[in-house]
């Protein structure tokens, strides 16, 4: 089920399927501390531990060592949401924080320790949104730890989208947490100056019967480290969780997925796809499947592939699948990194096709797919638009 | 009446940390309307003639013209030649992935006509000419050369043919790994272009077999980097009786 092909110079990909004992499951053994709400529960990373390895430490900007301190007027987030979806910002003692998930490292644990107000979004049950909620975070140059919750009652159906803009460094933790048979799709596009830093933990709480899309991307900041999180709070749930990144030179941007079949007869699928150009663009991709023991009936797909552009930039890509019963429907994993080189470059421009028109024919080509799935309109619009730029900027 | 004219044309390959020449002085003139055979045994340089006419970046041109109506060839980049009018069917096409055929086929039709078809009688050409080579309408909404079959690279190949319309055309090996189905539909691809009469045809063969299909105006022996000898449909003949072996000695000891 392991794939691995077409690797680049500087590129891995590894992969591992393990059949585990429930007692010595690796996904959490393969974490230095156990998730926890407080930061003092985590040591301060030295960038050699499995869940940092990756990670450029020195560029966190503090967030990781407590160094980092909240300014102001950090981040402004506004909200805009359509007729019957309640908006609140609360304090830290409200009882609906947290409940999706916890912060299993250091920096989310730092966000949960250090936020003073969280927004929260509540879509009652059985209401059905015909427009977005949006939500616009907008960086103005300072230091944030921010928290934000969204939850559908049961039966609720909505779609979210996270606008990152401007320049910030934060840290923050997602909670989505939806009710039994509740749809929610939430866009989060990090679309940061260039010298943000962003690391966020997402934590899905999937209902019985719900079903939850997932749609990251990610195409600015210096650093930005997402730590998308799926797990079931009843039988029959579907996640699907869909990335797509542009990794320039100099940034890195990495995104590590869990989805933990914790509940029978649920279904994961996940698909990252990302394009790197230029000198020192790392792109990361860290893919964990657990299928707990009770877990019967999973069905699971995850996938990464990656197009290198451009000598000079490096992808890591390493899917893990972890297996407790044999009595699930599908599990599998799938990761390929490949270059765009000079053969299929020579055979577009054999049929006259201009070189910049046949780099983009092909990047468009690798991310369609993927962007048709989404299924906002205005947002596949915008992301298109965006790929092209982002193109043409490696054109100029 | 275009004209591609090949004057002492001298080649190399960067390989193993070497510079070899390749090519030593080919000298050809292909007018519109013409069928050209070249024929060579394996490692004559035949496959190096075509990709260094289309302009690939692995082949250094070090000597000698190549001209189109006049027009310096060499000094264009590769899309610039194809825009210009020749047209290389590739013995091992590259797979895009991503890339669908249908988009790739306009895209490219925009390009080299300058501007894009207009929809409606696009997508009736295309239909067509897919037809005529026994394509499947499925194959347009596959990625380019992706998962296809021997065969059905080739006739991709002859379908961009019919549809790019270029003044030269240099078919590099076309017959190789096709069976005699597959052969007989590309070669009525090729003869229906060649009716037309606007296309100069050099068409590249190790096998004499495809020539039973496609009827030259002139045959060529490549061997050791050069023409070594030209002549009519007739030199096929004692090529298919004589092999290659008189040649190829002869280039060894000249």
């Amino acid at each position: 089920m392991a794939e691995a092909q077409n690797i680049p110079v500087g590129s891995t990909t590894a992969g591992a399927i393990a059949v585990a004992a429930e007692a010595d499951s690796t996904v959490a053994t393969r974490m230095s501390a156990p998730p926890s709400f407080d930061v003092a529960d985590f040591p301060v990373p030295h960038g050699r531990e499995e869940e940092w390895r990756f990670t450029p430490l020195e560029r966190l900007r503090g967030l990781h060592d407590g160094t980092a301190v909240a300014t102001g007027e950090g981040v402004k987030v506004a909200v805009e949401a359509p007729e019957g979806v309640t908006v609140e910002t609360v304090g830290r003692d409200d009882a609906r924080l947290g409940k999706a998930g916890t912060p299993v490292d250091r920096v989310a644990a730092q966000a949960y320790s250090a936020f003073e107000q969280a927004s929260v979004v509540t879509v009652p049950k059985e209401t059905v949104l015909t427009e977005p909620i949006r939500i616009a975070v907008h960086g103005e140059g300072g230091t944030a730890f921010g928290h934000q919750v969204i939850e559908l009652g049961a039966f609720a159906e909505a779609v979210v989208v996270i606008d990152h803009t401007g320049d910030a460094v934060l840290a923050a933790n997602v909670d989505y947490v939806l009710g039994d048979g509740a749809k929610l799709t939430v866009v989060s596009v990090q679309d940061w100056d260039d010298k943000a830093v962003h690391v966020a933990q997402h934590n899905a709480l999937v209902g019985r019967d719900a079903t939850f899309k997932s749609v990251v991307v990610t195409f600015g900041g210096d650093v930005v480290r997402l730590h998308p999180r799926v797990t079931y709070a009843g039988t029959g749930g579907e996640a699907e969780l869909f990335g797509l990144y542009f990794t320039d030179q100099g940034q890195h941007q990495e995104h590590r997925l869990l989805v933990d079949h914790n509940e029978p007869h649920c279904k994961s699928n996940v698909v990252y796809k990302g394009a790197l150009q230029g000198d020192e663009a790392h792109a990361v991709w860290i893919g964990d499947v657990l299928i707990e023991a009770r877990a019967e009936g999973t069905d699971t797909y995850e996938m990464n592939r990656n197009l290198v552009l451009t000598d000079g930039s490096r992808v890591d890509s390493v899917p893990n699948l972890e297996i407790e019963t044999g009595e699930i429907v599908g599990a599998g994993h799938a990761s390929a990194t490949g270059r765009f080189d000079d053969e299929q470059l020579f055979y577009l421009m054999a049929r006259g096709i201009p070189e910049h028109e046949a780099r983009r024919l092909v990047v468009r080509g690798f991310f369609a797919e993927l962007v048709q799935q989404i299924g906002v309109p205005d947002i596949e619009e915008r992301l298109i638009a965006k790929i092209e730029e982002e193109l043409e900027a490696s054109v100029a | 009446m275009a004209t591609l004219e090949i004057r002492d044309l001298h080649v190399t390959v960067e390989a193993d940390n070497a510079t070899k020449e390749i090519l030593k002085g080919v000298d050809l003139t292909v007018k519109q309307g013409e069928t050209h055979a070249i024929m060579g045994p394996n490692g004559s340089g035949k496959s190096t003639l075509a990709y260094s006419l289309a302009g690939h970046p692995k082949y250094t041109i070090t000597g000698g013209t190549v001209t189109l109506d006049g027009e310096d060839v060499i000094e264009m980049s590769v899309d610039e030649r194809a825009r210009a009018g020749l047209f290389l069917a590739m013995q091992y096409p590259v797979e895009v992935p991503g890339v669908s055929v249908s988009n790739f086929l306009r895209t490219s039709a925009t390009a080299v006509r300058g501007e894009a078809p207009k929809l409606r009688t696009w997508v009736k050409e295309v239909k067509e000419a897919m037809e005529r080579l026994n394509m499947d309408p499925s194959f347009a909404e596959r990625n380019v050369n992706e998962g296809f079959s021997g065969g059905e690279k080739k006739r991709h190949e002859i379908l961009q043919l019919e549809l790019l319309k270029p003044k030269v055309a240099i078919l590099d090996e076309t017959d190789s790994g096709l069976d005699v189905d597959a052969l007989r539909i590309v070669s009525e691809g090729v003869n229906r272009v060649r009716e037309t009469g606007e296309v100069g045809t050099l068409l590249i063969t190790h096998y004499t077999r495809i020539l039973r299909y496609i009827k030259p105006d002139h045959v060529h022996v490549f061997a050791g980097g050069r023409i070594v000898e030209s002549g009519g449909p007739e030199l096929a003949d004692k090529l298919e009786n004589e092999g290659y072996e008189a040649y190829v000695k002869g280039g060894a000891s000249a």
